[in-house]
């Protein structure tokens, strides 16, 4: 959470004012007791009914003067805390930005946005209620003390020592139900992970007819929250009846020592009930300041979590450096894009995804990458992007090492197709753009026709027509032809797609690949298939197996020397 | 008039649950009243006390008489307190886990209309964070409506006692105080739902933006992303600001009719001592009370809104609860097939010949009853025929499977399994005759073992062997843990065919009679699907197969190819016979070699 204090810099001010006005109103509301006092010691005692609505009028000036404060330090509070909330959000959100493929993979998407959402809310309630309260309890706390010792020494000591004690059993509980807590919360994350399972797997687990296990592990899961709800609701149920106890404990005392002072003259009645009224002031405080207490300890645990978020470095960064250009004459003789004893592992521990691999492609190409599940084929395309970094080895495009190319522009030179087929919420122009902001509407039409979905975008009412959020209101093959479409709007120099026509049926598929083909600007096509059909009209075909090339060359060739190849063409027929 | 009667609904139905645990919530409310009672005498004998004393003449005996029963009562205040903690506690923790054991047991019962038809995060959402507000909120109306109400009542009570007409101005200056709130709260709520149709729009964003951040790096859309993000966050600054600021205005503005109440009373309480109405004790306890009183009117507005928010998330749980059931089939007789295909039979991997006949009469079914899909739909399997289910994407391959394991009940016609129609029997024993691999893989969190065994008790060399047999042995083994690796939700790092492996795996080891597979190897490489192949023949021998792909050449050794197009069965025979009728199976066949 502290690293999170950065967030506060630009609302300096606000963050020393807001506790300032409070404390400011603190005071005002010490005073009242005192003007009680003299009300009963004064006013009462020598009947003077002026003083008594002077004293009155002064508590209500008081109250006029202390609502002010309360306000302006209100409206410091909340613009320190959403300024707080908008400037971490904002950066957090373009961390996340920053980070690269493998990082994704090992954070989880859905992590990062509770992170994003509840767990910045939640930080900004405890930033809020912080500048808020937590200089305003302890001060009214304190000051009821030193209130005290300016009316009697003696009688203050009984107030440090219930401080005191309060303190330690506020602390004592504090930590012990932390831990309790979160384990709750560990509780709870595993309940909703068997319901979001049983949505999920509904008809495996009716198919399985596993329905009374399930409620069994369910049930037993739930039975253990319970537990641990109530094992954590013990201490908290302990805490109010504690305190309470210890106040009107003190009360009492108190009012029999001031008795004795009184009896001797040493003390007025009317400082009796200041003592008292600052007491029971105390109580009301410390009742706010355990809530404050909880309020921050789901703070300071969300921006912790927040913090692990931001600690992950970015493992892909821009080390653009000024090496030469791409496309600089002379490159091209050795090929257009290189693979140089390229190896890939996803993580340190793993095994290599990637062995050693070479190629060598000239400009115009079209490559054809196939073998089994797991054998590396997306690993080698998503390698060109940079995507991910290859451990050794290097990937040349254009007669650079992508490491040293400025990301962005190699990044712009590429039309990808992913496997998975994603659309985003807006208009069926505005998802097309995303390959090129400025394309016009010819040349969408030209991506769109390319790509063989001109029916797909006429029934859904032209380039305006609305795709929902994932493209839900479209069907997979739809999606998959305009996630391709999107690509080619970008006329990009190289073209990968990473077995990107799998939902289509083969003529459809066919039809792609012919239009590709006959394109009148020239691009390097990377074709990733599990089908030969696909690749077989490639210039190469490499042909991968538990990520090595296990053969490479044309489609009669690999059919006489690559018996991996063979087994994979038989299969398909 | 119709909302009114649901909240009233919702509010029986929350008394329904309460009174499961009735002793609970009467030693609840017992000890709210307590506790009420004598945390409120307290001040009154500390305003006797203060009686007492006086300069140089205490009566000890009586102020010590007066200050052991304040101690008394603060124990009894404390114990009560306690007990009315832990009954709450019991009490709403325990009625949210009933609530949520129905809302979980119903997932299993819910007809696939309604799953399919609503979003996975809105039911998800229903079972946890509903039921937790509903928890929360029950936990705050308990503990502090009720209390918070016997408060203002007792106080008033005792203030009459003490002096009625100090007690009117009390009365007569508190709705200020209420007023005040409301203004401020009717306010608010306005830049609430401002700040809250702007956080919506900034929560899509991130889900779209952060949910697909591959392709939003592979078109280098980040900056792009960014500014269309800092546009809505500043948006949402402005509002935010707005809204957190008018609603922190609430407890300043009521302290501030508070400290008028309290001058107020001081005032007339100080010219009452002064005439000789009361005394200085009896002042401090009106005092101690004005300041407690007003307190529980902000407590209640703040409770109120709260349990209206647990009323509405109750209503949510509880209308998941509500949904219509799957017909009930308890009833109806279990489907028993030929014993012979027994787990020993299984083993061997020959099934009875004689079972498993499958027919289609006339079926008719459609998801939206406006849209005709499925018509007059008749087929005639044998047992231990193979049918392979092909056609172009969205044809209505996978409605045929939810057909035939019932998920969906059909509109007309009928299915019989050997002779029994499929709706006279329970879903749970037709479905164990069937074993079924998804186009949509599906594993949980926990180790490959569990994956695999699914709560089955099967011993380790068996599911070993069959992992042989599938060929997922191998990769299995070579995981960090082998089969003791703890996979993610949804199979975590696993690449699809592995987790469509891990399924086959899964349905290898029962080997039930008939078999369902849909497009169960669409990812995996050829190469792979050859060896499994062989293992899928041998567990298909003498077994009633419907396979649904989109390689036709794991068809074409089937006993029947139903072609769909549509949604309608538009050609039925074996491969050799399609082709020699040219049809659309013809067609689809040769754009695979073109």
């Amino acid at each position: 959470m502290k690293d999170l204090l950065r967030y506060l810099k630009e609302y300096k001010t606000e963050c020393v004012l807001a506790p300032l006005f409070k404390m400011l109103e603190a005071i005002f509301e010490l005073f009242v007791p005192l003007v009680v006092a003299s009300i009963i010691d004064k006013g009462i005692g020598g009947g003077d009914r002026a003083y008594i609505v002077k004293c009155c009028g002064i508590m209500i000036t008081l109250g006029i003067v202390g609502l002010i404060s309360a306000v302006s330090a209100q409206y410091m509070a909340a613009k320190a805390a959403v300024g707080f909330a908008t400037g971490l959000r904002s950066d957090l959100f373009k961390h996340i930005m920053s980070l690269s493929h493998k990082n994704i993979d090992e954070s989880g998407t859905s992590t990062m946005i509770t992170r994003m959402t509840a767990d910045v809310n939640q930080a900004q309630t405890g930033v809020n209620m912080f500048l808020r309260l937590f200089l305003r309890s302890p001060f009214i706390v304190f000051g009821a003390m030193i209130m005290a010792f300016t009316i009697d020494a003696n009688a203050a000591l009984i107030f440090v020592a219930v401080i005191a004690v309060l303190f330690i059993v506020v602390g004592l509980t504090m930590r012990f139900n932390i831990p309790m807590l979160k384990r709750v919360q560990g509780r709870l994350d595993k309940i909703t992970l068997l319901t979001r399972e049983n949505l999920m797997g509904a008809r495996v687990i009716r198919a399985f007819t596993m329905e009374e296990k399930e409620r069994d592990d369910f049930e037993k899961t739930n039975d253990g929250l319970l537990m641990e709800q109530r094992l954590a609701g013990h201490l908290s149920a302990m805490l109010n009846p504690m305190t309470f106890v210890l106040i009107n404990a003190a009360v009492i005392v108190l009012i029999y020592i001031g008795a004795l002072k009184v009896e001797t003259g040493i003390l007025t009645k009317g400082q009796v009930v200041a003592l008292y009224n600052y007491m029971s002031q105390i109580l009301v405080e410390l009742i706010k300041l355990a809530n404050l207490i909880v309020l921050l300890n789901k703070a300071i645990a969300s921006g912790d979590r927040i913090n692990d978020l931001f600690r992950i470095e970015p493992d892909i960064k821009d080390t653009y450096r000024e090496e030469g250009q791409p496309g600089d004459p002379g490159n091209e003789d050795e090929g257009f894009i290189r693979f140089e004893h390229v190896s890939l592992k996803y993580s340190d521990t793993g095994d290599e995804a990637l062995s050693d691999i070479d190629l060598s492609v000239k400009r115009g190409e079209t490559i054809g990458i196939i073998g089994g599940t797991g054998s590396g084929k997306s690993s080698v395309v998503n390698l060109i992007p940079r995507f991910y970094d290859a451990t050794h080895g290097k990937v040349i495009v254009d007669g650079l090492d992508v490491k040293g190319q400025d990301i962005k522009a190699l990044r712009a030179r590429i039309g990808m197709v992913p496997q998975k087929a994603v659309l985003f919420k807006g208009t069926i122009a505005e998802n097309l753009r995303w390959g090129n902001e400025d394309a016009n509407e010819d040349e969408l039409a030209e991506a769109v026709r390319m790509a063989v979905c001109t029916d797909v975008v006429d029934a859904k009412g032209g380039f305006d027509g609305m795709i929902e959020q994932n493209g839900r209101n479209l069907s997979g093959g739809q999606r998959q032809r305009l996630t391709i479409a999107r690509a080619l709007v970008r006329k990009p120099e190289i073209l990968i797609l990473d077995d990107s026509a799998s939902a289509l049926d083969f003529a459809t598929d066919l039809k792609l690949r012919r239009n590709i083909a006959q394109t009148d600007h020239k691009m390097t096509v990377f074709i990733v298939s599990q089908r030969t059909s696909a690749v077989q009209n490639a210039d190469k075909i490499m042909v991968l197996d538990d990520g090595c090339v296990v053969g490479l060359g044309t489609h009669e060739d690999l059919l006489k020397d690559c018996p991996v190849y063979k087994e994979i063409y038989d299969s398909n027929t | 008039m119709e909302k009114k009667t649901a909240r009233k609904e919702t509010i029986n139905r929350i008394m329904s649950y309460i009174m499961r645990y009735k002793f609970c919530g009467a030693m609840s409310i017992l000890c709210a009243v307590i506790n009420v009672v004598s945390t409120l005498y307290v001040p009154i004998l500390i305003g006797r006390a203060i009686d007492c004393i006086a300069y140089g003449s205490l009566d000890r005996g009586r102020l010590m008489s007066i200050l052991v029963r304040a101690a008394l009562s603060t124990i009894i205040a404390a114990l009560s307190l306690w007990c009315m903690n832990e009954s709450n506690n019991k009490l709403t923790y325990s009625i949210v886990r009933d609530v949520r054991n129905e809302a979980f047991c119903k997932l299993h019962v819910l007809p696939f209309e309604y799953l399919d038809s609503h979003p996975a995060g809105g039911i998800l959402s229903r079972v946890i964070a509903d039921a937790d507000q509903f928890a929360d909120g029950l936990l705050m109306g308990f503990s502090q409506l009720f209390t918070g109400v016997m408060t203002i009542l007792i106080t008033l009570g005792f203030m009459l006692m003490m002096n009625p007409l100090i007690t009117l101005i009390v009365v007569f200056v508190t709705p200020l105080s209420l007023f005040v709130a409301r203004f401020i709260s009717k306010h608010t709520y306005d830049m609430f739902t401002v700040q809250s149709g702007i956080r919506g729009e900034q929560t899509e964003l991130i889900d779209e933006m952060i949910g697909n951040e591959k392709i939003v790096k592979t078109f280098s859309y980040e900056e792009k992303a960014v500014k269309r993000f800092d546009e809505i966050n500043g948006r949402l600054q402005s509002a935010s600001l707005k809204a957190l600021f008018f609603s922190s205005l609430t407890n300043p503005g009521t302290r501030f009719v508070n400290s008028v109440v309290y001058a107020f009373v001081a005032l007339s309480g100080a010219f009452a001592v002064v005439t000789g109405g009361m005394s200085v004790g009896l002042l401090t306890s009106f005092l101690s009370y004005a300041n407690q009183y007003t307190k529980p009117f902000n407590e209640i507005s703040g409770v109120l809104t709260e349990l209206q928010n647990a009323f509405a998330c109750a209503g949510r749980v509880f209308e998941l609860i509500d949904e219509n059931e799957e017909k009930s089939d308890a009833d109806l007789p279990v489907m028993m097939i030929d014993t012979s295909c027994d787990a020993n039979a299984a083993d061997k991997g020959h099934a009875a010949k004689n079972s498993g006949s499958v027919r289609c009469d006339g079926v008719c079914f459609s998801y939206d009853k406006e849209k005709k899909l499925i018509e007059d739909l008749n087929i005639d399997v044998k047992p231990g025929e193979h049918v392979a289910i092909v056609g172009p994407t969205g044809c209505g391959k996978t409605t045929m499977i939810n057909l035939l394991m019932r998920f969906y009940d059909i509109d007309k016609g009928s299915i019989t399994v050997d002779g029994r129609d499929i709706r006279r029997v329970t879903r749970k024993s037709l479905r164990h005759l069937y074993g079924m691999v998804l186009q949509d893989t599906w594993l949980r969190h926990g180790t490959i073992r569990d994956n695999i065994k699914m709560g089955r008790d099967i011993p380790d060399e068996e599911m070993i062997r069959a992992a042989k047999e599938v060929h997922s042995h191998s990769f299995i083994r070579r995981l960090k843990n082998g089969y003791d690796t703890v996979i993610g939700e949804e199979g975590g790092s696993l690449s699809q065919g592995q987790k469509q492996l891990l399924c086959i795996t899964r349905i290898m080891l029962s080997l039930p009679p008939m078999l369902i597979l849909d497009e169960a190897t669409s990812s995996i490489d050829t190469r792979t699907e050859m060896k499994i192949q062989d293992a899928f023949l041998k567990m298909m021998e003498g077994r009633t197969s419907f396979i649904v792909a989109h390689r036709l050449s794991t068809v074409r050794n089937a006993d029947l190819i139903l072609v769909m197009k549509t949604g309608n069965i538009i050609e039925q025979g074996t491969h050799d016979e399609l082709l020699a009728g040219r049809g659309f199976y013809y067609e689809l066949y040769n754009s695979q070699f073109v």
